[in-house]
Order: structure tokens, then C-alpha cells, then sequence
């Protein structure tokens, strides 16, 4: 495709991936290099493409809800509320505020899990092994308390239509308030390991510097682009389930570069803590479910949910038909377009460097190619 | 030069600081189980595949055939047959067979069956050497259960 | 009996001293990477290997068995010569070192009265192993991982040599075995720490161990110059690899901790040997602690380390032991 430019004595391309251990999962980067020096990176997807959209469209409502959980498995909970709460607004389902405070809860420890993973991940893209183990062993402890509640550790499918499949219990509330301590104290750790080491700050500052122009150009969301200085988060910016009734801050970094990232990661992990904490202090009772037609019929007409997933804005969009499949499901997946701004940023840099980005930019391939 | 012995001196403490942790946890207990030899407790709300219900009164199943987890199951995996059976009114389960290796493990099949006939078993050490070992024939594991 | 007896008492003496050493080589790779994995497990509140023989103890023999058990896959494309060549250049330069390093009084092969230098030159051919290899594997991570290693091994190779000569001025002599006489009363870490320092650092660098293990960065060339190797090839770097650590550390030992001395022992021209395994291996151990903790430095920061922290501070280290040796 670019002839040309092997004219060019010293340049050469370099497949990284799709099984190299640093792209996360079947990613390939082309990389056009000149020495240790990366001159053009292009992702190539659709290793892991499964037709997500289309297995949407072709079933009733219902039976698209085991998918949901498997485009971003390691913070599934976000994609289950967001198309729960996308068949809700469509079908016009009123949701008890129990469930809506359990969804606010599961979904926020999800994200807690999430960033942990994604911490151990990164150090590892860094050449740090301990830290992902400190994560596992913290993550861990979330997901014994999910797969009490929901039944699974990973790909749950816990929201239902109407409200939540199975209600939490005083055991639950218990393990989420020690395990809230739990976190709370191992900070620390995290602190003196990671954060405050001179080669990991090395490593990551000043590097990949997304500008709130280009971020917005790319469309990126989430951490990344709170990372770069603004505060966007769509549980502030577009309210949803019961998110205004929680006080939380939404953490901005200056720079826009991979620590900054990183450091937003750390931080929102606190604050959905304190969202957590509100959340299990003000829970209300009643019932988790309401009732539901057994077969939902969805109104011709378009409709749109966004939520906040671990790496940015999941908006799902639906256009209906009178039916119960759908006419047509789009997803908006945040990875993929925080992926996009790839080719920019990587141009010039050293290998290691992206690395550093691409770690940084908390890529999940499935969600990508869904 | 500020930043050259600065960056030294910081570092430097920012590196021991780093070495302590590692040696404190070198010093703490495992957090992990060897896994073949021990086993964690599951929790009983664990999602494993699904199994008849045995009814402790009837001491069989309660399932009556409709259908219904067979046409909600989202990947098709369950298939039933009923039967009709001299001197009863209704259709008997004859067959039950679920094919886990296209299993979700949503639980729709569980929540809409109306006699409440279905429920999660617990195993979740599930190994094998052949595609056809997950096909269950959840009614066989019932009859085993019987007895 | 009448053979040997001609022979002369030398040449018997060195054949024994190789062949204990090469045998105690396999023993320390064997050792060092069952230690590695039960501290990289404990760290990481883990347990490490468990299943083969109590506590994993056999791990490390059943994983050797293994990798001599495999096919030697030399892939298509690659130089041949050079590709073979490769893991025999990395595990016979590091035999000799050993040779000349005192173990105890009288445990030592042979008492070079130029031993550092022997050692310096013989630790510096690992570079071309690594080099041959990643050439010759005909792979773009392998050559990457060859390129940054011999540029690590250039920049390191200064720093080393500079806070080794501090000692050796300290010392008047570049004899190993004098350098361990003359630390009899105080050792040099006392008197040469910031020397001990720079040696160590550059001792890891120079080992390719995390955090400068850039040949390798299996997060960023998969696993650097020895992508290609399989079997016995690749377990040939491994003992490279930790009989190199070993040699640094025992350097290290000899320099600065002041080699076989401690409490006394009885026979202890003999079982000064003991003090001298216990300060290496504690060495050992520093290192693989430091590997389990550290992110990997970037390939220009490890220079810049090198060129602007670890030169200009052993130039300045060398100066100030001279001016104060001659007054």
C-alpha cells in the first residue's frame, strides 16, 4: 500500500502483534520504523470480529443480553446497564430505585476492577510483573462479591429488563464495606511501588501527550480524555439511573500524557468507592424488579443510551420496528475510537514509547472489534 | 541541575521505598491456594449449567415440557421431547439435553420456567477432551440423582 | 597411572578446577532458578513451583530435562553458522572468569596477577553472543535486542571498569587474591561506597537483568535476541545469564566485601569459602528482589544514566581516592 517508501534505505515494517504480548489480545500493529524509531503505526483490527451487532438484530431483545457482557469482559457490568437501560427507555419500563442503587453499585465496583486490572496490566506493558499480582489479589476480592450476588466472575449477565436478577443481602453489603477498607489501605502500596517510582514516572511522563484538541478530534472518551483536561464523564455531564443523588468528583489530569492517565485511573477508582459507600449507605428498600411483558415490543422509532463504561462512553443505539428484534443496534464502543488516535500519536517515538501508549490507553481488543 | 540531583536523590528513595514493599510482602503469608490440591469454597449463588429441579415430594422432576426454556434459551442449546404416557392427561419429559459449549450461562431458561422446574448446579470443574462431553443429558443426571 | 604422572601438576590442577567449575556452574543455574521463581512467587504472595519434589525443589531439573529433550528448531532463513554459534559464545566465555576468582585462600584455580583485567575482558564476549544471536536469527526483534545490547554493554563497561580501578588504587594491585589480603582489616565498601554502588548497578546492566533488561523486553521485542532459540539453545543464555550474575556478584564479593574473610572458621583457609558463598548469594538475592520490583527503564534513559550519573560519579570517585592515597 505504500510502495514507495521502502525506497527508503533504513525503513522497514515491523507486524507487531497480533500475538505480541504487550498489544492485549489480537491486535496488529503495522509499524513503519526507521531504526527503534516508529514512523507510522497502524492498528489493523477485525481479528476478534463476532458479529455482535448483528446477533442484536437478529433475536428478541432479551436473548441479546448474555452478548452484552462479552464485548468488554473485563468491565462488563456498564454494558449490561447500558442496554437494559436502552430497552427500558425504548419499552417504557419504569425501574424500582432498589435496582437502580444495586446497578449503581455492581457497576462502579465493576470499574473498580477494571482500573485494577488495568494498573497490573500497564506496569506489565512496563516491565513491573509484581504489580499485576498486588492487582489480581485486589480484584479478586470484587469479584467474590460479584459472583455472590450476580452468580458469575466475569461475563455477567445480572441486569434484567426491569430491574436486577437476584437482590443483594446484608452479606453483600458487609463484603463491599470491607473490602472498601480493604482498598482504602493498600493505596499505600500502590503508592510506593508504582506511583512514586522514578523509573515508572520516567516511563510515562510527557509521553503520548493527547492535547484536548486532538482528543476531541479522535472522539476519545473516558479517562483518556479526562486525562488530557476535561471533565467529561457522562454520569455528570448526562445523568443517568441514579447517579445525581451521589456526590463524586470527576479527576482531570493537566498534561495528557500516560501519567496523567494513569493517575485519573487511580483516582476515579476512589471515587467510585465514595459513590459505593453513599450508595450502600442510603440504599433504600423494596422490590428489585418490576414487572414485564414477557415479550417486549419495541415501538418503531430510534433510540439512544449512553452510559459510562471503565474506558469511556458505551452508547447504544436502537432502532425499532414494532417488533421485538430490533431493526437495527449500533454500538459505540469507547476503545475503538480511543484506539483511532493511534497513528497520531505514535508518530516519531520509540518503540518502547508505544508501548507506553498503548497500555496507557487501556485497550480491550473484543470490545474493539466486537 | 536542580532536577539532575533532585531526580538522584528522589529517585533514588522512591526506589528504596519500592524495594520495602516487595521485601514486606516476601515476609507475608500466601494469598493463593494450590489449586488442584485445595479448593475455595463456591458460593452456593454460583452459575454453573443447569439441572432439573428434584422435587423432594414427587422425588422426580417437576418439569412439564412446555418448551418454554427451549424457545427463550437465546443460543439454542436446550432440546426437550415430551411424551404421552398411558393414563395421564399431560405430555411426560422424555429428553433434556443441554449443549454447554454454546451456553451463556444467562439464566433466562431458569427465570421463565413456570413451574420453577430448572436451577443452577454448582460445578465449575469442567474439563474434558472432547466437544461431546459437554452435551448434558440433564435428564440422566437427574434419574442419577434418584436413585 | 604413569601418564598422569608425567603430566605436569599444573595442567592436572587446571583440568580438575574446569571440570568442578563447569559442574558447579549447572548446579548455580539450577539453583539461582529455583530461587528466582520461589521469591518472584513470595513476592508476589504467591508459592511458587510446589508440585515436583518438596517445595518444587526439583523444578528446575525436570524444566532442564525438558529443554535438553527438545527439538533444536532452526528456522528457515537464518544464518546457520551464526544461529548456532550463538548460545556457545554466551556459555564458554563465562567458564573462564571462575577460573580466576578465590573462592577461599586456597580455592582458587589460578592467581592472575592481572585477574581483574582477565575478568573484565572475558565478562565483555557475552555481548558478542548476543550480538551473533540476534544477527543471525534473522528476526526484527532479535535485532533489536542485539543492537541495544551492545550498546548497553559499551556505555556500562566504563562505569564498571572506573569503580573497579578506585579499588585497585586502593589496593596497588590488580591480583584478586591481594585485593581480598589487603581488605583483611576493613572492608572497601567502608572506604568505596559510592564505588560499590556504581558496581552494582552497572553489574546488573551489564547482566541484563530488570530493570535494564532491554535485550530481552519481552513486553517490547517478545523476547529480544533469543525469540528464534528453542531447547537447549535457549537454556545455553540461561546459564550464560546466571553464571554472569555470579560472576558479578563474586567480583563484587571480592572487591568490595572483602572476599573469604569473616568470623573465623576452623580450617579456614579451606571454609573461607562459606563466607564467600553467603555474601555472593545474599548479592544474588539483592538482584533478583530488584528485578521483581522495577518497571523496565526506556533504551535512551539507561544510557543517559549511564553517560550522565554513573561516569561523571566514578570519575569523580577515582580523583578523590587518588588525592587521598597520595597524601
Amino acid at each position: 500500500m505504500r510502495e514507495s517508501q521502502f525506497q527508503e534505505p533504513n525503513r522497514f515494517f515491523l507486524n507487531m502483534g497480533p500475538q505480541h504480548p504487550s498489544t492485549h489480545g489480537v491486535l496488529l500493529v503495522v509499524l513503519e520504523m526507521d531504526g527503534e524509531y516508529v514512523l507510522d503505526p497502524q492498528p489493523v483490527l477485525g481479528f476478534i470480529h463476532r458479529m455482535h451487532e448483528k446477533m442484536g438484530e437478529s433475536r428478541p431483545c432479551q436473548g441479546f443480553m448474555p452478548n452484552t457482557a462479552r464485548m468488554d469482559y473485563v468491565c462488563a457490568l456498564p454494558y449490561n446497564h447500558g442496554y437494559v437501560s436502552l430497552i427500558e427507555r425504548k419499552a417504557g419500563i419504569e425501574v424500582p430505585k432498589r435496582a437502580e442503587y444495586i446497578r449503581v453499585i455492581t457497576s462502579e465496583l465493576n470499574r473498580v476492577a477494571s482500573h485494577l486490572l488495568w494498573l497490573g496490566a500497564y506496569l506489565l506493558d512496563l516491565g513491573a510483573f509484581t504489580p499485576i499480582l498486588y492487582g489480581f489479589d485486589d480484584r479478586e476480592h470484587i469479584l467474590d462479591i460479584l459472583e455472590d450476588v450476580t452468580g458469575s466472575r466475569l461475563t455477567y449477565c445480572y441486569y434484567r429488563f426491569g430491574g436486577v436478577y437476584r437482590d443483594i443481602d446484608d452479606k453483600f453489603v458487609e463484603a463491599t464495606r470491607a473490602f472498601i477498607k480493604r482498598l482504602r489501605k493498600r493505596y499505600d502500596i500502590y503508592e510506593k511501588l508504582v506511583t512514586k517510582n522514578i523509573i515508572f514516572i520516567k516511563r510515562a511522563e510527557n509521553i503520548g501527550i493527547i492535547s484536548p484538541d486532538m482528543a476531541i478530534r479522535y472522539g476519545i472518551t473516558g479517562p483518556n480524555l479526562r486525562g488530557s483536561g476535561i471533565a467529561y464523564d457522562i454520569r455528570k455531564n448526562e445523568p443517568y439511573s441514579v447517579y445525581p443523588e451521589f456526590d463524586f468528583e470527576v479527576p482531570v489530569g493537566e498534561r495528557g500524557d500516560c501519567l496523567d492517565r494513569y493517575m485519573v485511573r487511580v483516582r476515579e477508582m476512589e471515587q467510585s468507592l465514595r459513590i459505593v459507600e453513599q450508595a450502600l449507605d442510603t440504599l433504600p428498600d423494596g422490590p428489585v424488579r418490576s414487572k414485564v411483558p414477557k415479550k417486549i415490543k419495541l415501538a418503531p422509532g430510534d433510540c439512544n443510551f449512553a452510559v459510562e463504561a471503565a474506558r469511556g462512553e458505551l452508547s447504544y443505539y436502537l432502532v425499532g420496528d414494532g417488533t421485538s428484534v430490533p431493526y437495527r443496534l449500533k454500538i459505540r464502543v469507547p476503545s475503538y475510537s480511543n484506539l483511532s488516535c493511534l497513528p497520531e500519536l505514535g508518530e516519531g517515538i520509540l518503540l518502547p514509547d508505544l508501548v507506553s501508549i498503548m497500555g496507557s490507553l487501556d485497550l480491550v481488543i473484543p470490545e474493539i472489534d466486537r | 541541575m536542580k532536577r539532575y540531583f533532585s531526580d538522584l536523590f528522589v529517585g533514588g528513595k522512591s526506589l528504596v521505598d519500592g524495594l520495602v514493599v516487595t521485601l514486606k510482602a516476601l515476609c507475608q503469608p500466601m494469598v493463593t491456594v494450590q489449586y488442584p490440591r485445595e479448593e475455595i469454597d463456591i458460593t452456593p449463588n454460583f452459575r454453573g449449567h443447569i439441572d432439573l429441579v428434584l422435587d423432594p415430594e414427587k422425588n422426580t422432576f417437576r418439569c412439564i415440557a412446555c418448551g418454554m426454556c427451549e424457545r427463550s434459551c437465546p443460543s439454542e442449546c436446550i432440546q426437550i421431547k415430551g411424551k404421552k404416557v398411558e393414563g395421564k392427561k399431560k405430555k411426560t419429559l422424555s429428553l433434556f439435553t443441554l449443549d454447554f459449549t454454546k451456553c451463556s450461562l444467562c439464566g433466562t431458561c431458569v427465570e421463565i420456567c413456570p413451574t420453577q422446574a430448572l436451577e443452577f448446579s454448582n460445578e465449575y470443574n469442567l474439563a474434558a477432551f472432547s466437544r461431546e462431553a459437554f452435551h448434558y443429558d440433564i435428564l440422566k443426571r437427574l434419574e442419577e440423582r434418584i436413585i | 597411572m604413569e601418564i598422569i604422572s608425567t603430566l605436569p601438576p599444573e595442567l592436572i590442577r587446571m583440568v580438575f578446577a574446569v571440570i568442578i567449575i563447569i559442574s558447579f556452574i549447572f548446579l548455580n543455574a539450577i539453583m539461582m532458578g529455583y530461587l528466582e521463581r520461589k521469591i518472584a512467587g513470595h513476592v508476589q504472595r504467591r508459592p511458587g513451583p510446589m508440585e515436583v519434589g518438596s517445595h518444587g525443589i526439583l523444578q528446575l531439573v525436570v524444566d532442564g530435562v525438558k529443554l535438553v529433550g527438545k527439538e533444536l528448531l532452526v528456522p528457515v532463513n537464518v544464518d546457520r553458522t551464526l544461529f548456532r554459534l550463538g548460545p556457545i559464545l554466551s556459555f564458554t566465555p563465562v567458564i573462564l572468569p571462575l577460573l580466576v576468582i578465590p573462592f577461599s585462600e586456597k580455592l582458587q584455580a589460578r592467581d592472575l596477577n592481572l585477574g581483574l583485567l582477565f575478568i573484565v575482558s572475558m565478562t565483555s564476549i557475552n555481548v558478542m553472543a548476543i550480538l551473533v544471536a540476534g544477527w543471525g536469527s534473522n528476526n526484527k526483534y532479535s535485532m533489536f535486542g542485539a543492537m541495544r545490547a551492545v550498546a548497553q554493554s559499551i556505555a556500562y563497561e566504563i562505569p564498571i571498569l572506573l569503580s573497579m580501578l578506585a579499588v585497585v588504587l586502593m589496593a596497588n594491585t590488580f591480583s584478586l587474591k591481594e585485593i581480598v589480603g589487603a581488605q583483611q582489616k576493613i572492608w572497601f565498601i567502608l572506604l568505596q561506597p559510592l564505588a560499590f554502588i556504581i558496581y552494582i548497578i552497572s553489574g546488573v546492566a551489564e547482566t541484563n537483568r530488570a530493570p535494564f533488561d532491554l535485550p530481552e523486553a519481552e513486553s517490547e521485542l517478545t523476547a529480544g535476541f533469543h525469540t528464534e532459540y528453542s531447547g537447549m539453545g535457549f537454556s545455553l543464555f540461561f546459564l550464560g545469564e546466571y553464571t554472569n550474575m555470579f560472576t558479578v556478584a563474586s567480583v563484587a564479593t571480592v572487591l568490595f566485601l572483602g572476599g573469604w574473610h569473616g568470623p573465623t572458621l576452623p580450617y579456614g583457609e579451606y571454609l573461607g569459602i562459606v563466607w564467600f558463598f553467603l555474601k555472593v548469594y545474599f548479592l544474588l538475592f539483592f538482584m533478583i528482589m530488584i528485578r521483581w520490583t522495577y518497571p523496565r527503564v526506556r533504551f535512551d534513559q539507561l544510557l543517559n544514566f549511564a553517560w550522565k550519573y554513573l561516569v561523571p560519579f566514578s570519575l569523580v570517585n577515582i580523583l578523590i581516592t587518588a588525592v587521598v592515597i597520595k597524601l
